[in-house]
């Protein structure tokens, strides 16, 4: 059991922690999450005393925490942070031996120590004992880091955004890890994010701060089912959806906006030349007050037209078109059946305003289900 | 031929001790910059001075208070030698990554462990790459120990001179010059060695 008890600390006059008060249940995954410099790191750092507050207690089972030697303390509590921090000169081995070492642990005690681990995240100890930190890959080397937490056996576990450096299927792997650790080990672990599924993924607790007070604490599901406060539900963001949006979304949230659009007026072999440069089988063409005319696709001008010749007579109007405020699902539809493979968005006034490709429906859709696409 | 190769031997025994001196003393006035607030300033100030100094003038200083003989050269190339060592340790350890001095802090290291099992450990190739240095000018200096009356290469080069002697000169030279090259050659290796051993 961690308790803070009106916790201040303030760098000048900023204010990094404004009485804080706060109780940490033992074997519990608490998440300490908020907007960056909302005081979720220095909380974290003030219980192995790595920052000192100016004013308040903080208890570990009962016993105040200033009342104790910092090293001797440090070395009951697990720490794992997000540059991973392996020591370059030793082996894997020798990094997780460390604390057990200051600790004065036997020898045979810390060979089963560091073998048990290890076999705790499948790296078998003959192939990557005696590995150095830069020999490993990023997962391994984090998967390491917290290896070395755990060696001494702490009952508290803290971790300062521990993957947030590394790549995604990484993550993933280590977050399930953790997790199994943590339940299997009954450790207490604080850990801090700032990445709210990993937050609702993890925690027993979810422990929200914003400008150095706890804004709410909740476990994942109540936080996700009454926010106590407007930024919270910022964060929460897309996992507050709840299906409502697909209906409310028009064809102009599918749509690809940065076309290329060419006036009738244009020449059969510039055309040709743009396609090819811009590798796209057909052009959009405009009239000259930048209302929609028809599109021309590169077959029917290698068929039909002849050089030096304007487009205007090549022009089709085969494919679709699909106002901007037009529900989603009828665009959806009009793709579908599309012979062009692409549905024109259009403005109110007939000028264009983008297109609907089986790319751009599928990117919108995913970003719908899943949140914000990367790429 | 005999009187040749002693005179090498004596040349590289002197620098030898005063670089070993001067490793242990540099390593330490480094490790003290590092940890005192405000001292790494002073420090470091001494040990450029003691540099700018010319070397006669140093050795002629020397001589007030240790007399003639190998001691004062000795304690000469000391001085002199602090200046690499002292710097590149006090950079070596100001250089070893936040990340990891908190991981040793956080983790319940001493302020004396983290020194020694982390810190030190990392700057290594830097202190190493600053006593190569130390020695290779060491050992072209110590030439002029002859002047106070110590032992070495200086000796036949001196001598030399004075006789305008060339093929003399040259015998004290050469050996020199190897002996610098040489070091610079090994020691060299064994810093990229380290190098690529921290990576």
């Amino acid at each position: 059991m961690i308790q803070f008890r009106n916790v201040k600390k303030s760098y000048g006059k900023k204010t990094i922690l404004d009485n804080l008060s706060l109780d940490i249940k033992a074997g519990e995954f608490v998440i300490l999450i908020g907007p960056s410099g909302c005081g979720k790191t220095t909380t974290l750092k003030t219980i192995n005393r790595l920052i000192e507050p100016d004013s308040g207690e903080i208890y570990i089972d009962g016993k105040d925490i200033t009342k104790m030697d910092p090293v001797k303390l440090r070395r009951t509590i697990g720490y794992v942070i997000q540059q991973i921090g392996l020591f370059p000169n030793m082996t894997v081995e020798q990094n997780i031996a460390i604390v057990p070492k200051l600790l004065n642990y036997k020898k045979e005690e810390i060979d089963e120590i560091v073998h048990h681990l290890l076999d705790l995240v499948n790296m078998p100890y003959e192939e990557n004992a005696k590995k150095y930190p830069s020999e490993l890959s990023g997962g391994q080397q984090q998967r390491i880091g917290v290896l070395r937490a755990l060696a001494a056996s702490p009952p508290i576990v803290l971790m300062d955004e521990p993957f947030g450096a590394l790549d995604p299927v990484t993550r993933d792997s280590l977050q399930e890890e953790i997790k199994k650790i943590q339940k299997k080990l009954g450790k207490t672990i604080v850990f801090v994010t700032h990445d709210m599924d990993e937050a609702l993924r993890l925690a027993d607790t979810i422990v929200f701060m914003n400008e150095g007070k706890v804004l709410q604490m909740a476990s994942p599901e109540e936080m996700l089912q009454s926010p106590a406060h407007p930024i919270i539900k910022d964060f929460l963001g897309k996992h507050m959806n709840n299906g409502n949006d697909a209906e409310n979304m028009v064809a102009s949230d599918f749509m690809r906006a940065k076309v290329l659009t060419v006036p009738k007026t244009k020449k059969t072999l510039e055309c040709i030349e743009l396609m090819s440069r811009r590798d796209v089988s057909s052009l959009i063409v405009v009239e000259d007050d930048d209302t929609y005319c028809g599109t021309v696709s590169v077959d029917k001008i290698k068929a039909q037209g002849k050089a030096g010749k304007e487009i205007a007579g090549l022009v089709t109007m085969e494919s679709m078109t699909v106002n901007r405020n037009s529900n989603a699902q009828e665009a959806f539809e009009l793709l579908i059946a599309s012979p062009t493979g692409y549905v024109v968005v259009l403005n109110d006034d007939n000028t264009v305003a983008g297109l609907i490709t089986k790319t751009s429906m599928a990117k919108a859709m995913g970003e719908a289900l899943w949140g914000e696409m990367t790429q | 031929m005999v009187n040749l190769f002693s005179l090498i031997v004596e040349h590289m025994v002197i620098v030898l001790i005063a670089i070993g001196i001067a490793t242990v003393l540099g390593i330490f006035l480094g490790i003290i910059s590092y940890w005192v607030p405000y001292l790494d300033k002073v420090i470091l100030w001494i040990v450029d001075s003691l540099q700018t100094i010319p070397s006669l003038a140093l050795l002629a200083l020397l001589m007030i208070f240790f007399g003639l003989g190998n001691v004062t050269l000795i304690v000469g190339l000391i001085l002199y030698s602090l200046l690499p060592i002292v710097r590149n340790t006090y950079i070596g350890l100001t250089g070893v990554s936040p990340h990891l001095k908190d991981a040793a802090r956080g983790m319940g290291m001493s302020k004396l462990q983290r020194m020694f099992r982390v810190e030190l450990p990392l700057s290594f190739p830097m202190i190493f790459s600053g006593i190569k240095i130390a020695t290779v000018t060491a050992l072209s200096i110590a030439v002029i120990g002859v002047l106070i009356g110590s032992g070495g290469l200086g000796f036949p080069i001196y001598r030399g001179i004075q006789t305008m002697n060339f093929p003399a000169i040259m015998k004290g030279t050469i050996p020199v010059v190897i002996m610098a090259l040489v070091f610079d050659f090994f020691m060299s290796k064994v810093e990229q060695k380290l190098v690529n051993r921290a990576k």
